[in-house]
């Protein structure tokens, strides 16, 4: 009887953190005070998808895009220490580059629906997920329960159709 | 947001990306495979991403607004972010979804997973402004219809 209970139908795994929780749990908390120390400083709340936007009202004239004139170039930095920092751990604590297997196909595919989807929806992971949720913004709740249970829905039928990595 | 700039604001928001961006490394999340073994149910870590994340800003953005009024460097209000509701978040959420979850990676852990030197996953950035373009002509041309003058549709 007990053992029915403990098997429900595999949803949830043996063990439900393999790797542990410290990695997860301190890298989310720094990045917390990532946006902490932007809004500290500027009080701006910075969402990450905003720079694929921002950047792109460099080279067009597209007038969706000129509503981030302003923001532009602080956004490009914004990328650019994403990019360095975590180039510092990858020189000195992951050792040396480290290169997914995921196919080219899935990444190009799912970054076009990224792309479209994070603006269209008002926000991304950090954006909706991190300023929003910390912010106990309703659509950002509504958003993050949105993409989430559809990202898990896509994930789970991409693995069930045999697709890996 | 007014823009005559403190000299500490950008190598602030530097300061802040550098951070942002190792946490990202540091909690594999700039690793497809990670939010993919997550999306699929394998192991929950990510959740400790998120929500430690989501965690640490909400005391700030609850905190600060009662501290002082304006940002030092900007001499913004501290407010929170809120924005609108509408369709859009339901319809954008569920794109931006699928994405994440056949991919695995979402804007920020993208940059990060460059860092990483993961040079693979410019296939996906590539991607993204690709997307982001797509929206931005559609919702221009749409703006640009639905402020001309009436009749024409």
């Amino acid at each position: 009887m007990l053992a029915e209970l403990a098997a429900p139908g595999q949803v949830v795994p043996a063990e439900p953190f393999p790797n542990g929780i410290s990695r997860y749990a301190i890298g989310g908390l720094l990045v917390g005070l990532g946006a902490v120390v932007i809004y500290l400083g500027t009080g701006i709340a910075a969402g990450a998808s905003t720079f694929l936007e921002s950047t792109l009202s460099y080279v067009s004239d597209q007038s969706r895009f000129q509503q981030y004139l302003a923001s532009r170039d602080w956004r490009v930095v914004f990328t650019l220490g994403i990019v360095l920092g975590a180039a510092v751990y990858a020189v000195f604590w992951q050792g040396g580059a480290w290169t997914t297997d995921v196919q080219p196909w899935r990444l190009l595919l799912g970054g076009v629906l990224v792309g479209i989807g994070t603006r269209i929806g008002k926000g991304c992971t950090s954006g909706h997920g991190v300023c929003g949720v910390g912010s106990a913004s309703k659509t950002s709740i509504v958003g993050v329960i949105t993409f989430l249970t559809v990202a898990i829905v896509t994930a789970q039928l991409v693995q069930a159709l045999g697709v890996s990595p | 947001m007014s823009r005559n700039r403190h000299p500490l604001f950008v190598p602030l928001i530097l300061v802040g990306g550098l951070i942002f961006g190792f946490g990202l490394a540091y909690s594999h999340m700039a690793r497809p495979e990670v939010v993919l073994d997550f999306l699929q149910f394998d192991d929950f870590g990510l959740l400790f991403v998120m929500f430690g994340a989501a965690v640490v800003s909400g005391i700030a953005f609850a905190a600060m607004p009662r501290v002082r009024d304006r940002a030092p460097l900007t001499g913004d209000v501290y407010g929170r972010r809120l924005k609108s509701f509408d369709r859009n978040v339901l319809i954008g959420g569920a794109i931006f979804g699928v994405g994440w979850g056949l991919s695995g990676i979402c804007p920020g852990a993208a940059y990060a997973s460059l860092g990483i030197g993961n040079v693979t996953i410019l296939w996906a950035i590539a991607g993204m402004f690709a997307g982001a373009y797509l929206q931005g002509v559609w919702r221009s041309q749409r703006t640009a219809a639905e402020t001309a003058p009436a009749g024409a549709d």
